[in-house]
């Protein structure tokens, strides 16, 4: 039950307040998620309303009076606890993460924090915001950040759940432009080592029990240019592979790091956790935690789901039920 | 990049995205008027389909249109589009097969990419400077397709205030351009969308009134001089051309809107056509000059833009350490929207770039969206001067008066045509960082 400061399972036909669209940067994925949960929901017989997300959402909820919210938005707003808040403020039961639990996965540098706290491998790395560099000479670091992560380096906005605005850094020339980018999108970023590997990720679905890992899902880019980062998730220069091919003792490692991920941030109702598996180790280090990941008919989570014989409007029916 | 676009349509962000013309200066009374005209007299006719080459009455229209820009057709040898855009499908419909080359400006109308892609034409991009293509290169790029056994199916040029860079072809390249289509009997495809909206110098030649009509494919819009919104454009191209177009034009749609065509033709023949359009060049004269105060004002020096005679875009070069895609994003948050240069390219240039509009907002829109976007360009300026230790060149701030410069108290403006070729320079092609 995500409503939480109180509630039970939601009815069995439900005033569905779909809520999608917003005015993040991932406003159009998050609407063809969004279409796609409602038809689910109309197929499954509950009543739908539609809610592009806006300055009129508290309006909305006020008069549709919606019984649970189904939360279809991605990255700011939707995902990073800002709507969950309004949602408990409000009353009304909403599906996935709570409120602290979206706070710690939408910022990576938190997530990767906790993990590192517990003993969880991710990815060495530093995190900034703006006024280090502006106001305390953060630049006169860089050489060393650089050289105990050793090149190449991840350079990510600490916000963004999509790959807008990941660069690559090869030499230390490119590091200046590669922070000026990601600070377009986020005031706080993050320098990472580079795992390069296989691309993995854990579809996680909280039923009764403890929450259950789907079948992995692996991200194969068409080329080998593993700088271009946005490729991978362009349809036509990426296969995604499931369940990915992977040694049985992999696939369970990365699988139980998932759910340990997923429980140490504290979520619920569903989520995906990004993976690298390191070529030359066979280690495996945990990127991120997607809080909302995907349900458009190309996401990795339905994917998931369909070859754990979890149909689209069945995951709905399901992650709906635990809200 | 198509994510990102889609949010500058937000109603709360200023929008130098888009390539609109104010259709807000039409008068309402006019419209309905003319919407009544066809009522009473058309109604039948304009509710049913009409032939695939275009009414003769609205084929009359397209012959005065192309009379304004000094090119004397037949209405026979006009074919009425579905918008000029239709124009560069049919043209692709009719000649490319996959894998054929077209050469193309670089940067190119970003409309025209999807469109080349689609019909997956290898598109080979010639360099501009502040007289349009550069036909010596385009000579060499022949040359050297011509080397390989390669033979473009046609080159493709907005010969007037480029869509997106805002130079004009020279009269002397025209002539050249044409003498090459002669000698190596290459067709051209003139896309020719603003023409009319010329607010300083005197107009040049068209390609197709130099061609004589053999090589050139003519291409224009009643979008930009009346309404988009009435999707008409038309085509004047070589027989064997045409023939085949209007084959490709019926599969496609059978017809272009009946209904448009009997309301352009009533508007035609009303007399309001010219007077409308010197009032659209009085306008929009003006948005681009606020648009090139405001850029003098706002935008640090290390920033370059051309200075477009007509037309509605002005394209503006940063630093390149800045990606104008990701600046878009940061723009966005201040609530204001570009272009990315990268949508003008077929092969990931242009990353330091972005189109400006100037057309479709008003004036203290333009003062106010310029305002922005420079303050965040400023803002990652002296951040990789921060980085890199590196001492940006000084802001021409709001109070005009940089650090070295005579206190005049007027903003810097720059020359309009100094080193224009610089500023459509080509970022070097580089592995991008992501």
């Amino acid at each position: 039950m995500r409503h939480e400061t109180g509630g039970g399972r939601s009815p069995a036909v439900s005033r569905v307040a779909v809520l999608k669209g917003g005015r993040s940067l991932e406003r159009q994925v998050s609407l063809r998620s969004g279409a796609r949960v409602e038809e689910a929901l109309w197929r499954l017989g509950h009543e739908v309303i539609s809610i592009d997300v806006g300055s009129d959402l508290v309006d909305r909820l006020l008069a549709e009076r919606p019984t649970v919210a189904f939360i279809a938005l991605h990255g700011r707003d939707g995902e990073d606890g800002t709507v969950q808040e309004l949602l408990e403020v409000m009353g009304i039961p909403y599906t996935g993460s709570g409120v602290s639990a979206c706070i710690r996965a939408a910022d990576k540098v938190l997530a990767k924090h906790a993990m590192r706290d517990r003993g969880i491998p991710t990815p060495d790395f530093y995190a900034f915001n703006e006024t280090a560099f502006r106001e305390l000479g953060a630049a006169a670091a860089l050489p060393a950040i650089e050289e105990r992560l050793r090149f190449p380096i991840v350079v990510k906005p600490a916000s963004q759940g999509s790959a807008l605005g990941i660069k690559f850094a090869a030499t230390p020339a490119d590091v200046p432009t590669a922070l000026v980018a990601a600070f377009s999108y986020d005031r706080k970023v993050l320098l990472e080592r580079h795992v390069s590997g296989r691309d993995l990720a854990v579809s996680i679905l909280d039923e009764d029990g403890p929450p259950r890992a789907l079948p992995i899902v692996e991200a194969v880019p068409h080329d080998e240019d593993f700088y271009d980062f946005e490729s991978r998730y362009v349809i036509g220069r990426t296969t995604f592979v499931c369940p990915a091919a992977l040694p049985e003792t992999i696939a369970e490692r990365a699988s139980s790091l998932a759910v340990a991920v997923y429980e140490l941030i504290g979520c619920s109702g569903f989520g995906r956790v990004d993976i690298m598996l390191e070529a030359e180790t066979d280690e495996l280090y945990v990127l991120e935690l997607n809080a909302i990941p995907g349900l458009t008919e190309t996401s990795l989570l339905p994917q998931a789901a369909d070859a754990a014989g979890i149909g689209f409007d069945e995951l709905v029916r399901r992650i709906l039920e635990r809200a | 990049m198509r994510d990102l676009m889609a949010l500058t349509e937000r109603d709360d962000v200023i929008s130098l995205a888009g390539g609109l013309p104010d259709t807000s200066t039409f008068p309402p009374d006019s419209y309905a008027s003319l919407m009544r005209t066809v009522a009473v007299n058309s109604c039948a006719r304009a509710l049913q389909y009409g032939p695939t080459e275009g009414l003769v009455r609205l084929k009359r229209c397209v012959v005065d249109v192309m009379g304004a820009e000094g090119m004397e057709v037949d209405p026979d040898e006009v074919l009425v589009t579905t918008g000029g855009q239709q124009v560069i499908d049919l043209v692709c419909k009719t000649l490319i097969d996959p894998g054929d080359v077209i050469v193309a400006e670089a940067p190119t109308y970003p409309g025209a990419v999807p469109t080349f892609c689609a019909y997956q034409a290898d598109v080979v991009q010639v360099t501009m400077d502040r007289d349009g293509m550069r036909v010596d290169e385009l000579e060499h790029t022949l040359d050297e397709l011509e080397r390989t056994g390669r033979r473009p199916k046609f080159i493709y040029t907005v010969p007037n205030f480029h869509n997106p860079a805002g130079v004009t072809l020279s009269l002397e390249r025209r002539r050249e351009l044409v003498r090459i289509a002669h000698e190596r009997e290459l067709l051209v495809l003139e896309d020719n969308p603003y023409g009319l909206l010329r607010y300083e110098s005197d107009p040049l030649p068209t390609l197709l009134s130099l061609d004589g009509g053999n090589f050139v494919i003519y291409a224009s819009t009643f979008s930009k001089i009346l309404s988009p919104g009435v999707r008409l454009g038309w085509t004047v191209a070589p027989r064997p051309v045409l023939e085949k177009m209007n084959i490709g034009k019926q599969a496609s749609d059978l017809c272009s809107s009946s209904l448009s065509q009997y309301f352009v033709a009533a508007y035609f023949e009303a007399g309001l056509w010219y007077e409308y359009v010197q009032s659209l060049i009085e306008i929009y004269r003006r948005r681009r000059d606020v648009m090139l105060d405001a850029l003098a004002e706002h935008y640090p020096r290390e920033a370059e833009w051309t200075h477009p005679q007509g037309g509605l875009f002005i394209w503006a070069t940063l630093p390149d350490y800045i990606d104008t895609t990701d600046l878009l994003a940061r723009a966005l948050e201040e609530r204001v929207a570009f272009v990315p240069g990268r949508a003008a390219f077929v092969d990931g240039r242009g990353g330091s770039s972005m189109r400006l509009n100037f057309s479709g907002v008003g004036e203290n829109d333009i003062r106010e969206g310029i305002r922005r976007i420079g303050e965040v360009v400023r803002e990652q300026v002296a951040l990789y001067g921060t980085l890199t230790g590196a001492r940006p060149a000084t802001v021409a701030t709001r109070a005009g008066i940089p650090a070295g410069e005579p206190a005049t108290g007027e903003p810097r403006r720059p020359e309009p045509d100094s080193e224009l070729a610089k500023i459509l320079r080509l970022p070097a092609t580089r592995k991008r960082a992501g």
